[in-house]
């Protein structure tokens, strides 16, 4: 199928919409993503015609819903190139996903001595949870690996920190949130399994962008979320290895994770049951997996290509913008491009844009440690594609940023 | 293409966002506190002078922020010297209704002079995502004069 931007714009309602009297210009979607109607229909669908609570009704609409939500799975699973649709757990978000990971592979079988090694262009997501173990008392360590000036992982620093074998788990953005940067994800994987280290990558803004396939890069982790995919708020995705989830403790205890349960002892679920304690988000899962066919049968080559175009038009773009500062210049990036302007601070500049109808994010992102990294502590604004990103919606950014620029001189 | 914004970033905010009055450390300061928006990034530290009556005698700050934010900052520095703490609150009460709404009928005559000086950041209340960058310093302000040195958020 060939890209026409223009009419996947079409199956995006919102995209049609005004803000401040001027067509919106949609530049935040590193955020969240908006959501093609095919998604709004198959969530209404599910409530109206197929819900019921999953996995306990002895009923055909319980049977339907049960269905509908293990099909998700399936596709995830599919989505992923996972060798089986098992190794999907589904979560709120991807930051339940790394919590959960902290608290169970991270308390329950990661033991005192051993380290986390993170970086420094992480999301707080996968800072806080890492501290949080690191602070717990059980003699777990957290080491940081470095960012290069260009915004790339520093691969020397990362094998220094591996090399005295102590770090059972690397964990790592597969895509910056706010330099765009893709690391080098199986060479990560190849240098930490040489150091015994597991490897978990944050996937919430590599998914959207590329596609991923979980039996040729060989990570022991892998989490996304589903409302930058295009999917809803409140699902999210751990990928585990089968033979992980064996070795992991439950991380929230309740219904429909366990086997049996009598006072004196409870047993577990098989995977990934034992890791979705409570009523799983149903109709959200039935989203999500009507994001994946959207994206799916638009073919992620398709979307990677289109989004190369974007980033070099706006590379060119932005770079002729006289005052302009872009964080991180990585070879190897995404749709997300962080900047600042010389004479005007980030919410200042935000809010201008917005009275020309764009969307951008200002602040820290999130990444309050990059960003004194790059000595940018007051933040930067950050456009960000969606597929439905056009080269003309670059152009009027490039345009609205020049008379900010002069608007504050 | 930003020709209405100018109600928000009238000429006097751009000036004093630009050059900050009183934007310096008192090294000899009664109380001090700091002020943090967690979300945005703004961060100032406020210091007051006080006379033996308890009146504010000087006041200056140090920080970074938006336009909005040090502008706000730097005129409130400028309307609080010689107030009691007293007028200050109130001045403070006043301030934060300008903000969130644009006028305030409940101030008085008592402070309509300084309310009159506040005036060009009343723009701010079209904005709900900016109006904590124009009250994070009479946060500061606030726990400067309640407290030792405390941190306030406008959060």
């Amino acid at each position: 199928m060939s890209f026409d931007v223009a009419r996947i714009r079409q199956d995006f309602p919102i995209l049609g919409s005004m803000v401040r009297g001027k067509p919106l210009v949609f530049l935040d979607s590193g955020a969240s993503a908006q959501k093609p109607r095919a998604v709004v229909q198959a969530m209404v669908r599910s409530m109206e015609e197929r819900y019921a609570n999953v996995h306990r009704g002895a009923y055909q609409l319980s049977e339907a819903a049960t269905a509908d939500y293990e099909a998700a799975r399936a596709a995830v699973a599919r989505f992923l190139n996972a060798a089986d649709p098992r190794e999907v757990i589904f979560t709120g978000n991807s930051t339940a996903a790394i919590n959960l990971v902290a608290h169970s592979w991270g308390r329950g079988v990661m033991r005192p001595g051993q380290a986390v090694l993170i970086s420094e262009l992480e999301h707080h997501a996968n800072i806080v949870p890492w501290q949080m173990l690191r602070d717990d008392g059980r003699g777990i360590e957290l080491r940081v690996c470095r960012v290069t000036d260009s915004g790339e992982l520093d691969m020397e620093d990362l094998a220094a920190k591996l090399a005295d074998g102590k770090v059972g788990l690397v964990s790592i953005a597969h895509m910056s949130n706010v330099l765009g940067t893709v690391v080098p994800a199986e060479r990560i994987v190849a240098m930490a399994h040489a150091a015994g280290a597991k490897v978990l990558f944050d996937g919430s803004q590599a998914v959207v962008h590329r596609k991923v396939d979980m039996q040729a890069l060989g990570a022991d982790f892998y989490v996304f979320t589903g409302h930058k995919l295009y999917g809803p708020t409140g699902i999210g995705v751990l990928w585990a290895r089968l033979e992980h989830q064996e070795r992991m403790p439950p991380f929230l205890g309740g219904g429909d994770m366990i086997a049996s349960v009598s006072f004196e002892r409870t047993t577990w679920a098989e995977p990934p049951a034992k890791f979705e304690a409570g009523t799983p988000p149903i109709v959200e899962a039935v989203g999500l997996h009507a994001a994946i066919d959207y994206v799916t049968a638009i073919g992620m080559p398709a979307v990677e290509a289109h989004e190369r175009t974007l980033v070099d038009h706006a590379m060119r773009r932005l770079s002729d913008i006289d005052g302009l500062s872009l964080l991180g210049a990585a070879q190897d990036r995404g749709g997300v491009f962080a900047f600042g302007l010389d004479n005007a601070h980030a919410h200042d500049l935000a809010t201008l844009l917005d009275r020309a109808g764009i969307a951008v994010r200002a602040g820290r992102h999130c990444a309050e440690p990059l960003h004194a990294r790059f000595g940018v502590e007051g933040g930067t604004c950050r456009a960000s594609f969606g597929l439905y990103t056009t080269e003309a919606e670059i152009d009027y950014l490039a345009e609205a940023l020049t008379k900010a620029r002069e608007f504050f001189s | 293409m930003f020709d209405d914004l100018r109600d928000l970033y009238q000429e006097v905010i751009l000036d004093h966002g630009r050059k900050p009055r009183n934007l310096r450390r008192l090294q000899d300061a009664d109380r001090s506190a700091k002020g943090d928006n967690p979300m945005c990034g703004d961060r100032m530290e406020l210091f007051l002078k006080l006379a033996p009556d308890g009146s504010i005698a000087d006041a200056a700050f140090e920080g970074r922020g938006c336009a909005i934010s040090m502008a706000s900052a730097s005129l409130m520095t400028e309307t609080v010297k010689g107030k009691s703490a007293a007028e200050a609150h109130k001045l403070g009460e006043g301030f934060r209704a300008l903000a969130m709404t644009g006028t305030c009928p409940d101030c008085g005559a008592s402070l309509a002079d300084e309310m009159e000086r506040l005036q060009p950041l009343s723009g701010v209340h079209e904005f709900p995502s900016r109006v904590k960058c124009a009250t994070l310093a009479w946060h500061t302000l606030n726990a400067a004069l309640d407290g030792g040195s405390k941190e306030a958020s406008s959060e």
